[in-house]
């Protein structure tokens, strides 16, 4: 009766590779901002500011819809300890593509820095800036792109470990 | 099998973390020849620095006060700020340099920051007594501080090297500083755009000019800038004039190293009270981050290389002192 599952949904891989080029793009554009004295730095900051809100909106929508849908199994050949560490790191995945975002809006908010979201709508700062909870979100923010990167290592690599070596079809499931 | 496998996976990740290593180290090495936010700030901070700081106009004093706006500039720009009425800001006179404990009367450029909120908007605002800049792009800027750090001759070498610095040799040479922080004439430096509400745009610089009496300041000390200007606000004597230049055609925006022509026309938009003051690390000033690029609805920033250089410079400025002042709170001691 139940159809076996091999693949994600149609939204789910759409999401999953639409915020793949979004958050390689945000991590590569918030290198640049932090250094750069280049008059564009102040249009790449704006623009990194606006797509970090739809980042955030997207992950929102992303995590209804994978609580939603079955996601395909992984194969039974696998062994448990990576059956484990699969889920561990995906589930850590969403929640750094959480703290990132949400880090972001602090720092800003408590930086007294309004966010102007695609030249729409203003989100408001605090009136006074406090100084130390800035200092919490900004050093969180970067501490959790790096730890991203880390775990982006890891998850590509299982996602060519599975293609070109094991060959089970675990890459194909988010084609 | 698992530990042949295993080993594969390990050296797929060793791939993927060395390509993406590349892809980073080659980015900050193809331009090289460019000044960083970081080197820019490590060489305004010195060696050592003052942890907790600023590492540029480090020195100073928080105030706070009112703009009362005579609405003459709401034909040029939506921004609230301008709109006939009072205005409430908090803001920050200071001196130039790393060392928050320097001699006021002898630092060579003081500076007076001011901050605007309107709903959910805010404007900040950094001035300072020279009218132009030097050089018209960071990285020159970053040359002339490196001479001016070298003393002797280098900054005359540099100068020399530097036509476009006329304007603020100019200046250099007919300044007297005066002996109040209430006296000086505070310049926007940068050009900034008005907009008013059908997206037409003015260039403008602006200029905050002082309407206190004169009068000898009594003290000496390395804080007579200071304590001369808190007896001056409990007497109710710290005014300045807010007067816009508008740029006409001919004017470069874009190029903050050159002087319009004294004829431009100029408008009063009100005036600017100081009514309170603290000393800065008890202030709401010293958490603030007075960027200049942030920015209300009505205005924008020019294409003007070393205004669009200030975010960065000012963001690792205050990211460095933030952290520090954390660690300082962590650890149970105060930044000074």
């Amino acid at each position: 009766m139940n159809k076996l599952v091999t693949r994600y949904t149609f939204t789910m891989r759409l999401l999953h590779w639409s915020m793949a080029v979004l958050i390689l793009s945000m991590v590569c554009a918030g290198l640049a901002i932090v250094s750069s004295l280049e008059p564009w730095q102040l249009s790449l900051l704006g623009l990194h500011k606006s797509f970090g809100v739809l980042a955030l909106i997207l992950l929102i929508l992303r995590f209804i819809v994978r609580v939603q849908s079955t996601a395909p199994a992984l194969p039974s050949t696998m062994p448990v300890i990576q059956v484990k560490l699969a889920k561990f790191s995906h589930w850590l995945l969403y929640f750094l593509m959480l703290v990132i975002p949400v880090s972001g809006l602090l720092m800003q908010y408590f930086g007294a820095r309004p966010i102007v979201v695609f030249d729409l709508l203003t989100m408001p700062a605090a009136m006074v800036a406090n100084i130390e909870y800035f200092a919490v979100f900004r050093e969180g923010h970067g501490f959790a792109v790096l730890l991203l990167l880390l775990v982006l290592v890891v998850h590509i690599s299982a996602a060519c470990f599975h293609h070109f070596i094991r060959k089970d079809g675990v890459f194909k499931s988010m084609l | 099998m698992i530990r042949y496998s295993l080993a594969r996976f390990y050296g797929i990740s060793a791939f993927v973390a060395w390509y993406g290593a590349v892809l980073f180290l080659t980015q900050p090495a193809q331009a090289s020849t460019k000044v960083t936010a970081q080197q820019f700030v490590d060489l305004q901070q010195g060696q050592p620095h003052f942890p907790g700081f600023r590492r540029a106009h480090a020195k100073g004093v928080c105030v706070s006060g009112e703009f009362v706006s005579n609405g003459s500039l709401t034909h040029y720009s939506d921004a609230e700020v301008f709109s006939a009425g009072v205005h409430p800001f908090i803001g920050r006179f200071s001196i130039a340099g790393n060392n928050p404990h320097a001699d006021e009367l002898s630092a060579p450029v003081r500076s007076f920051a001011l901050s605007f909120v309107t709903g959910s908007e805010r404007w900040n605002i950094a001035m300072n007594t020279p009218p132009v800049m030097a050089v018209s792009n960071p990285h020159d800027f970053y040359q002339q501080l490196v001479a001016i750090k070298q003393g002797g001759d280098a900054i005359k070498t540099f100068f020399a090297k530097h036509p476009e610095s006329a304007d603020f040799l100019a200046w250099k040479a007919s300044y007297t500083p005066t002996e109040s922080l209430a006296l000086e004439t505070y310049h926007s430096i940068n050009a900034f755009y008005l907009h008013d509400a059908r997206s037409n745009k003015q260039a403008v610089r602006w200029q905050m000019l002082p309407l206190g009496e004169a009068s000898k300041n009594p003290f000496t000390d390395s804080a007579a800038l200071q304590k001369e200007l808190a007896a001056r606000i409990a007497h109710g004597n710290v005014r300045f004039t807010w007067q816009f230049t508008l740029a006409a055609p001919a004017d470069d925006e874009n190029n903050p190293a050159i002087q319009w022509p004294s004829n431009r026309a100029q408008v009063n938009a009100g005036e600017i009270n100081i009514t309170q003051w603290q000393p800065q690390l008890e202030g709401a000033c010293h958490a603030l981050n007075f960027d200049p690029l942030i920015l209300p609805t009505g205005l924008s920033a020019t294409a003007d290389p070393i205004l669009r250089a200030r975010s960065a410079a000012y963001a690792e400025s205050y990211r460095r002192r933030a952290k520090e002042q954390l660690i300082g709170a962590l650890g149970g001691k105060e930044s000074e």
